[in-house]
């Protein structure tokens, strides 16, 4: 009885904890330093992968792919219609200007290097 | 000497600045220039390559010799990744064969015994070297990804494998802490996984090197060198060196380096790489050249106006590699699932546990751990991302093949949609370059008269018709002409010898109250063999028409017959008059024809077809047709030659022929079928599969998929919407060529 328990309750704690890390909390936003910023494709993710921007400014994007997965190959603005193919080893700059704030992602063509930009 | 470097590790113009100054104080160096963009350093004088990539270390950045470098290093790295996954594959496919064989024959002793858990124990051991060996990025980017809130495909099989390592190293150490018929270990499971997904990686980089052989195809155009004709002499430089306004020499055989016009001799230029066009282009003297297209006979000097990125050539390839990252409106579900989708999986895979725990067999533990397991392996959101992406690059690739540039999905998704297809009648379905046919004076005027007095007026006119007469006057000479005034949709007006005069067509005279007499029927008779009467008007008296006709291109009608066969409304559009209009659309076998229409009217006809419920495709040139292509779904533009980067246009056909549209349509339809293909196979296998390794199917038939069946299926689903995709190279749409 108790093992029933017990196994029920963690469980559906554990299904809390994914939906809360992976669905609710947000990680931490980085900011840009003179609306320049180096974003490494590195072990499957876009570091850092959240971003805080000023909008109306031209950001520079530098980002550098580390990762040789050809997943990691393209990286696609979503809403802004910016897309570019990113060479391994050697930094490549986007250059953008936004002016609605809001959220825009940026992700890999299959969608599972996640990246965002939050524009105030 | 010339050498040229490419750079890296530099992120700012200020490196720039830097590798700069102290390129220039090697010894030897006459000239250093920098090219950021591109990454490269052009130097010249007598220094050696090793002097200069040393100083450029010094300075903390690397250089090595420019080689066709991107390309070539983007094989090598694929090839080499390829080869690490293919060992990693076999690796850990072979251990966890070894280990299948071992436990299906017995060959360990019980695990419930003391030396059976000690081998256990040893090959627990080997086979977590192994799994971090053939597997240790999966858990690498999984924890990455982890740390910033985010779960991928690795976070899936990380969990999976590593789940099932932990477990079966729990049995080893307390065999009797589970049930007896638990009392199993999966380190075969977890490494033949792991196996798996690497092949099925390997297989995904072969696959994927196909799709952007287009692109591959296009950059390969590119010569390396160009011949320049510099104080009377010839020299070979490097292609980047070429400026704007050189003269360039191209023998037969030869590829044309940049874009240019010619400036001396004619030949016959091979375009089909650029245009489609299957027959070679006539090229004489002032006509348009392509960088990358290929002299067949003759050998001419050009001058360049076009180099570097501002080539045909390099925009092509510039719009189909953005074209290529977009996708279609369908596809934007995707997005959103992909966002949700591991997490979904990690909690169906908890409940899956739980729901064996709570209504299982009596030997639960086992169950739990296999259906929850597979649960995670089976998931492939890989194959649901590149669903879209994947089919696009391959089919974007192919229309840019057909001298077709498809702006991005949208406009690929809309081009299947479209009901009524509208094509401007000049330049669209004729030729375009017009030419005089009828000159007919009234009483006392003569046709040399007319032809220099019309000639004269349209001096000042850059209108088709206009340039026409221009070139039938050549011989004569040109009065000068005071106060032009063209008047859009009638004709011009302007002062010869202190007169007033007019030029144009019948509304134009009827306009100004210009009598015509019987001038009126000649014109309705030329109208009849679908030429364009133009009349001249002088001091209110009309003097006599001038008619021209603009040939019909060879295969209009062919095109127009296959836009009708898939069963578009085919419509002509055009600011001739309707029975000049009539006499073409039948050549052409068109029936609805939108004639007498202004330039500033096109897009209002365009916007009553959509009224009408039509979705409309509208052909034209990309400058006077340019609001009409805006208002369209997908706007065609086209005959812009080497402009190909035209904003009104959704679709810009490098290519002079209608077939154009037909193959773009034909290659739209085409990708966004096998789109479909991918999206549904892509959902119905998560679908299907996830329910199935939850066992669903158990109570019933009492199947219960292994996880290794499941790592296999896994591999395999995006290998095969990759092959899918692949299978849109060999699409042909059909028609001309």
């Amino acid at each position: 009885m108790i093992t029933t328990i017990t196994v029920n309750v963690s469980g559906i704690v554990l299904i809390g904890l994914v939906v809360w890390w992976f669905l609710i909390k947000k990680p931490k936003a980085t900011s840009m330093q003179n609306d320049s910023i180096e974003i490494k494709v590195r072990d499957g993710v876009y570091d850092p992968p959240v971003i805080q921007a000023t909008k109306g400014e031209q950001l520079h994007l530098r980002f550098l792919r580390e990762d040789t997965s050809p997943c990691s190959e393209v990286v696609v603005f979503h809403g802004l219609d910016v897309s570019a193919e990113l060479p391994v080893g050697t930094v490549h700059e986007i250059t953008l200007t936004i002016d609605e704030p809001g959220e825009y992602e940026f992700t890999c063509q299959m969608g599972m290097y996640r990246g965002k930009l939050i524009v105030a | 000497m010339k050498i040229k470097l490419s750079l890296s590790n530099i992120s700012c113009v200020s490196c720039v600045g830097a590798i700069e100054r102290t390129l220039i104080q090697v010894k030897g160096v006459d000239s250093v220039q920098v090219n950021f963009a591109e990454k490269t350093a052009l130097i010249q004088g007598t220094a050696s390559t090793q002097s200069l990539i040393a100083a450029i270390e010094g300075l903390g950045y690397g250089a090595k010799p420019f080689d066709e470098q991107n390309q070539e290093n983007e094989e090598q790295e694929e090839f080499i990744r390829f080869h690490k996954l293919l060992r990693q594959f076999i690796l850990a496919a072979i251990g966890g064969v070894i280990l299948y064989l071992l436990s299906l024959f017995n060959f360990v002793p019980a695990i419930t015994s003391l030396p059976g858990q000690f081998t256990w124990f040893i090959l627990g051991v080997i086979t977590l070297g192994l799994m971090i060996y053939a597997g240790g990025y999966l858990y690498h980017n999984a924890w990455k990804a982890f740390l910033n809130n985010h779960a991928t495909m690795d976070t899936l099989i990380a969990i999976g494998t590593g789940t099932a390592w932990v477990f079966s190293l729990f049995v080893t150490l307390f065999p009797h802490a589970v049930p007896a018929l638990a009392q199993h270990v999966y380190f075969e499971a977890a490494l033949l996984i792991i196996a798996l997904v690497n092949l099925g990686g390997a297989l995904e980089i072969r696959a994927r090197g196909k799709t952007s052989q287009a692109i591959k195809r296009l950059i390969g155009l590119q010569p390396k060198t160009a011949r320049v004709l510099r104080d009377g002499q010839e020299l070979d430089i490097l292609i980047e060196e070429v400026q704007q306004g050189d003269t360039l020499r191209v023998r037969p055989g030869e590829k044309i380096p940049v874009d240019g016009v010619i400036s001396e001799g004619h030949s016959m230029v091979d375009e089909a790489m650029i245009t489609g066009e299957p027959i070679p282009a006539k090229k004489n003297l002032g006509d348009e050249v392509i960088g990358g297209t290929i002299n067949k006979t003759g050998s001419f000097l050009f001058s360049a106006t076009r180099v570097g990125k501002d080539t045909a050539l390099a925009q092509i390839i510039d719009l189909v590699q953005q074209a290529q990252n977009t996708k279609p409106p369908i596809a934007r579900l995707v997005d959103v699932v992909s966002a949700y989708f591991v997490p979904a999986v990690m909690v169906i895979s908890i409940l899956t546990a739980l729901v064996w725990f709570n209504f299982g067999p009596a030997n639960y533990l086992g169950f739990m751990l296999v259906a929850s397991m597979t649960v995670l392996i089976i998931a492939c959101p890989c194959a649901l991302g590149l669903a879209a992406p994947i089919s696009i690059m391959v089919g974007m690739g192919k229309a840019a093949e057909y001298g077709t540039l498809i702006r991005n999905g949208e406009a690929l998704q809309q081009a299947t949609k479209l009901t009524a297809i509208v094509l401007d009648k000049t330049g669209t379905i004729t030729k375009g370059h017009p030419e005089v046919t009828d000159i007919i004076p009234a009483s006392d005027w003569d046709t040399d008269t007319l032809l220099q007095w019309a000639a004269s007026m349209e001096s000042g006119s850059e209108h088709p018709l206009g340039q026409a007469i221009i070139e039938a006057a050549a011989d004569l000479s040109l009065l000068p002409i005071a106060n032009f005034n063209a008047i859009p949709g009638h004709g011009i007006a302007a002062m010869i010898e202190n007169k007033p005069v007019f030029f144009g067509n019948e509304k134009l005279m009827q306009r100004e109250n210009i009598q015509l007499g019987d001038l009126i029927q000649q014109a309705a008779k030329l109208a009849d063999l679908g030429r364009t009467p133009m009349y001249l008007a002088v001091n209110g008296q009309a003097v006599g028409i001038i008619a021209v006709a603009d040939p019909i291109k060879e295969d209009s009608k062919s095109a127009i017959k296959r836009l009708q066969d898939v069963g578009l409304k085919v419509i002509m559009l055009t600011g001739d008059n309707a029975r000049t209009a009539k006499v073409v659309a039948q050549q052409v076998g068109i029936q609805d024809v939108l004639a007498d229409v202004l330039p500033e009217e096109k897009s209002a006809k365009v916007k009553a077809l959509q009224q009408e419920g039509h979705l409309v495709g509208m052909v034209g040139d990309g400058i006077n047709d340019a609001p009409a292509l805006a208002q369209a779904e997908v706007g065609f533009a086209i005959g812009s030659g080497t402009d190909v980067a035209i904003e009104s246009a959704d679709v810009t056909l490098m290519g002079n022929s209608i077939h154009g549209v037909a193959h773009a349509i034909a290659i739209s339809g085409a990708t966004m079928g096998n789109i479909k293909q991918n999206l549904v196979g892509a959902f119905f296998y998560n679908g299907l599969g996830i329910p199935i390794a939850a066992g669903i199917l158990y109570p019933f038939i009492g199947l219960l998929l292994s996880p290794v069946i499941a790592g296999a299926a896994m591999a395999l689903s995006s290998v095969t919407v990759v092959t899918n995709a692949n299978r849109l190279r060999f699409f042909k749409p059909g028609g001309r060529t």
